[in-house]
């Protein structure tokens, strides 16, 4: 049942993951080497038959689905939940509502 | 309303640097070497690498240094794979180390520490529990909406769960859940027993995030990817998300989080359980 997309979409995605991480140099870690061992290793010859391929296929998408949620999770929380207290004009604004401006500045109703 | 809003901001800014501060000196007193899931670090290295070391066990090396768990053993695993997505993770952190983020890291970190102190069978129960609670079990009887919703989304892969491990699980819209034979928890047991410790951390993990024993057998038999297990997992909370809209600091927010430990979960459990193993055809004359 487990759509999955196809295996060069979900290799692409991992290097883009990998570069994003490690920057230009990427490939030359070890994540790099083992992410394309692999690929090139399942694909299906006829000279050897590593693990099933479709196995390796989850797993591969499992890894970019925790390398993309790890990033973009890290994205929001530095929006969100990093700076600590915010001000009341920021409170507001993050549901979208702003504060009532006095128009003879503050004091004014007295 | 102006000076309401500032009141209320001060009290909380009150308490919570209270908070904080009593939980430091918690924290100190109790153990030096675990810090806080939210705490930051300093980088303090630049290369991260691989070694392998004795009995074949994969080493983390930060610059020359060997990376140590928290419970100060040394951080050992039992793959190459794993030891790489390791020290990817290591590798991410950019000026500050956000444990928070390293979900692998900690996943090995439980494992060998094993800070609960528990064995194989107590983890087992532990994670049977959920079962009796299981979300995809519990169902509502109104809106019609969500309960076309359940009945559409989670019949299959509890039918699907049911015709693999050939049990009876069933569903029930009642507050005291479905009725589980025991046959079921005894077949579930046995099939958990064959995992090894590392691999029942994993599980247990994926267990716990998803609240649900099926939806996680759906993942690490690899009939659901993470991203279908955990929309099934949040279903109710999707169903309102569609009625009132969504909001990136809540929504967005818990679901990346989710997928992001639910995968790292299935991952470890993949990555301890398997024996990769490699036949050569034999040639022929």
């Amino acid at each position: 049942m487990a759509t999955l997309s196809s295996p060069l979409r979900v290799c692409r995605g991992l290097l883009k993951e990998l570069r994003a991480i490690q920057g230009p140099s990427y490939k030359k870690s070890a994540a790099y080497n083992y992410v394309m061992e692999q690929f090139r290793k399942n694909k299906v010859t006829s000279e050897r038959h590593c693990r099933a391929v479709q196995e390796a296929h989850h797993d591969s998408q499992t890894y970019l689905c925790l390398l993309v949620s790890t990033r973009n999770h890290l994205v929001l929380h530095n929006i969100y939940h990093a700076k600590g207290e915010r001000s009341a004009e920021e409170v507001a604004g993050v549901v979208g509502l702003r504060l009532p401006t006095q128009p003879g500045g503050k004091g004014w109703e007295k | 309303m102006l000076r309401t809003l500032v009141r209320f901001s001060g009290v909380f800014r009150d308490t919570s640097s209270l908070r904080l501060l009593s939980s430091r000196r918690q924290s100190c007193n109790f153990h030096l070497n675990y810090s806080t899931a939210t705490s930051e670090r300093k980088r303090f290295y630049q290369d991260v690498t691989i070694s392998q070391g004795e009995g074949g066990l994969f080493e983390i090396n930060l610059d020359r240094r060997k990376l140590k768990t928290p419970g100060g053993k040394l951080f050992t695993v039992p793959n190459e794979a794993l030891a790489i997505a390791v020290a990817t993770e290591w590798d991410a952190q950019k000026d500050t180390l956000k444990f928070y983020t390293m979900h692998m890291t900690t996943l090995c970190n439980t494992a060998l520490d094993n800070p609960t102190q528990r064995n194989n069978d107590q983890m087992i129960t532990a994670a049977l529990k959920f079962l009796e609670t299981d979300t995809v079990c519990y169902r509502v009887d109104e809106p019609y909406g969500l309960v076309e919703l359940q009945k559409n989304e989670w019949d299959p892969v509890l039918q699907w769960t049911e015709n693999r491990y050939n049990v009876t699980i069933g569903s029930s819209s009642s507050i005291l859940g479905p009725e589980i034979p025991e046959a079921t928890k005894d077949t579930l047991r046995q099939h958990l027993n064959s995992y090894n410790f590392w691999s029942l951390t994993g599980f247990e993990y994926v267990i716990t995030q998803l609240k649900s024993v099926v939806l996680s057998l759906g993942i690490i038999d690899r009939h659901l990817s993470v991203e279908q297990a955990v929309l099934l997992s949040r279903l109710e909370e999707e169903y309102q998300i569609r009625c009132w809209g969504s909001v990136e600091w809540a929504h967005d927010y818990d679901t990346y989080e989710l997928r992001a430990r639910t995968a790292a979960g299935a991952l470890f459990v993949h990555l301890t359980s398997e024996s990769s193993t490699v036949k050569h055809k034999l040639m022929q004359d």
